[in-house]
């Protein structure tokens, strides 16, 4: 389970996160939701330990984040932006990220999926961003670690790709996954989301299921329930 | 740290860039050997030369590969990867890459050119030790000032004003300082400013060792003066480790408290 306790921090005068406490649903997939600058990336980047929160706490199965690595062994990490090495292989970008971990890696499954066997040889200088992307996905899913943070997935994705990607978290979160995933395509979130937290400017303004929000703001779907929230703060 | 350092190097060494410097060199040696057909003139005049092209490469290099590498850098930390071993496996590798392009592009032309049979062998070594030195301490130094500026038009221009301090600004400047004091006692403190500065402590390294009096200069002399050859080549080289550690460990101090 992922908690996070009273989580609060500034950038320089920038308030970006003011106090936030939830509790991720172990095997739900979660999706954090907000417009730009609202603290999801800072959020998700607490997380992960790339940003020290400046008080409050994070729990990870019971394991208070101190600073140390070990414990990103029970994540998988989808950047939003999938840039490696340039002059580096695809097979050796993966050699290279799977000897980092000390748990085995099963990409040869994954990368057949996503059709990226005849690109395992090329600079990925000469990819395209969507097979980056892929890639990203692979790696970020090889490791069948129990918590899977996706930041944007959807990123430069073309269709046949998004539709493998929904299956890939349906047949995660079968397989007993937590996913956690931040994304701006809504119709994205509402397909494959079971929870959701909406923040803005650093506060958690709705958290729960996709179906409790649409209901409570008398609207049909997502999008249109999101867009409610937001018309309501304002008024 | 040793798989980073591996991969980063994998990467450069294959980068279009590092073959153009080491080109640089390469043709750059061959035709100062050549036209001087002389081993210790050729030597005096790359001394010159990479005095100032070192620094100003690993800084430039240092900085672009820092800004480059942010996306991917991200990436190894949600790994379960130590912050040092992120940074510094990435900063050496880039180091040891840079260094290499160096050595070969400085030392095929004088191998070729009979350098093995020839009594200038230390001082060209002390040249390549002035180069390998230098970059580590200006990749390091770039390295902070990446890390502290995310934005990247200010990390280049603060970067290149310290090349620039270092390489040139310096010099002028206690060459200021001299001509405004020089009825006082000066010795130590020509001593202590070269100490501060890790180019004029390359260059002193290396005229020491070719025993130059008329290019040592005011310090240099001092230097010569003050500690005699030996003492003083010994001096300079442990100064200079220690300059290219420095950067290192404030490298690590930043990098492990910063929010990325």
């Amino acid at each position: 389970m992922i908690e996070f306790n009273n989580i609060k921090k500034k950038f320089g005068e920038l308030e970006v996160l003011k106090g936030i406490d939830f509790e991720v649903t172990l095997g739900k997939v979660t999706a954090v939701l907000g417009p730009n600058g609202s603290g999801k990336t800072t959020l998700i980047k607490s997380l992960l330990g790339m940003v020290f929160p400046d008080s409050g706490n994070i729990h990870l199965d019971g394991y208070r984040l101190n600073g140390k690595a070990d414990y990103r062994n029970k994540i998988g990490y989808l950047p939003q932006i999938a840039r490696f090495p340039e002059n580096l292989t695809a097979r050796e970008l993966l050699k290279m990220v799977s000897s980092v971990r000390s748990t085995g890696s099963n990409e040869m499954d994954l990368l057949d999926r996503f059709g990226l066997e005849s690109y395992l040889d090329k600079k990925l200088l000469h990819l395209s961003g969507g097979t980056r992307q892929k890639i990203n996905i692979v790696m970020a899913l090889m490791f069948d670690a129990e918590y899977l943070i996706l930041d944007e997935p959807t990123t430069g994705l073309d269709p046949i790709a998004l539709k493998m990607l929904k299956q890939v978290i349906e047949e995660q979160k079968a397989d007993g996954k937590t996913i956690l995933i931040t994304s701006h395509i809504l119709n994205f979130v509402e397909e494959v989301a079971d929870e959701v937290v909406f923040l803005l400017e650093g506060h958690i303004h709705y958290q729960g299921s996709i179906a409790k929000l649409i209901t409570a703001t008398n609207t049909t779907n997502l999008e249109s329930a999101i867009a409610r929230l937001m018309e309501d703060r304002d008024v | 740290m040793f798989n980073i350092i591996r991969y980063t190097f994998y990467d450069l060494l294959r980068s279009r860039w590092s073959i153009f410097y080491m080109l640089f060199f390469m043709i750059t040696s061959s035709a100062l050997l050549f036209l001087s057909n002389d081993l210790g003139n050729a030597i005096i005049s790359l001394m010159n030369i990479l005095l100032i092209l070192a620094p100003l490469v690993g800084t430039i290099f240092g900085v672009i590969f820092y800004y480059n590498s942010s996306d991917f850098t991200e990436l190894l930390l949600a790994h379960p990867l130590k912050r040092s071993t992120i940074f510094l496996g990435q900063l050496y590798g880039l180091c040891i890459s840079l260094s290499l392009s160096l050595v070969i592009g400085l030392g095929l032309p004088f191998l070729f050119y009979g350098l093995l049979y020839s009594d200038a062998i230390f001082d060209f070594l002390i040249l390549l030790v002035d180069g390998v030195v230098l970059t580590f301490i200006f990749v390091g130094l770039a390295y902070i000032i990446a890390l502290k500026n995310d934005n990247k038009v200010k990390g280049f221009g603060y970067a290149l004003l310290m090349w620039l301090a270092f390489a040139i600004l310096y010099d002028g400047m206690l060459l200021v300082i001299m001509m405004k004091f020089q009825d006082y006692p000066l010795d130590t403190f020509s001593l202590v400013s070269t100490v501060l500065n890790p180019i004029d402590l390359s260059r002193i390294l290396i005229l020491l060792k070719l025993d130059i009096s008329a290019l040592l200069g005011y310090t240099g002399a001092l230097y010569q003066q003050f500690f005699g050859t030996i003492f003083g080549l010994i001096i300079s080289f442990g100064l200079l480790l220690i300059w290219s550690l420095l950067p290192s460990g404030l490298v690590l101090k930043i990098a492990t408290a910063k929010d990325f």
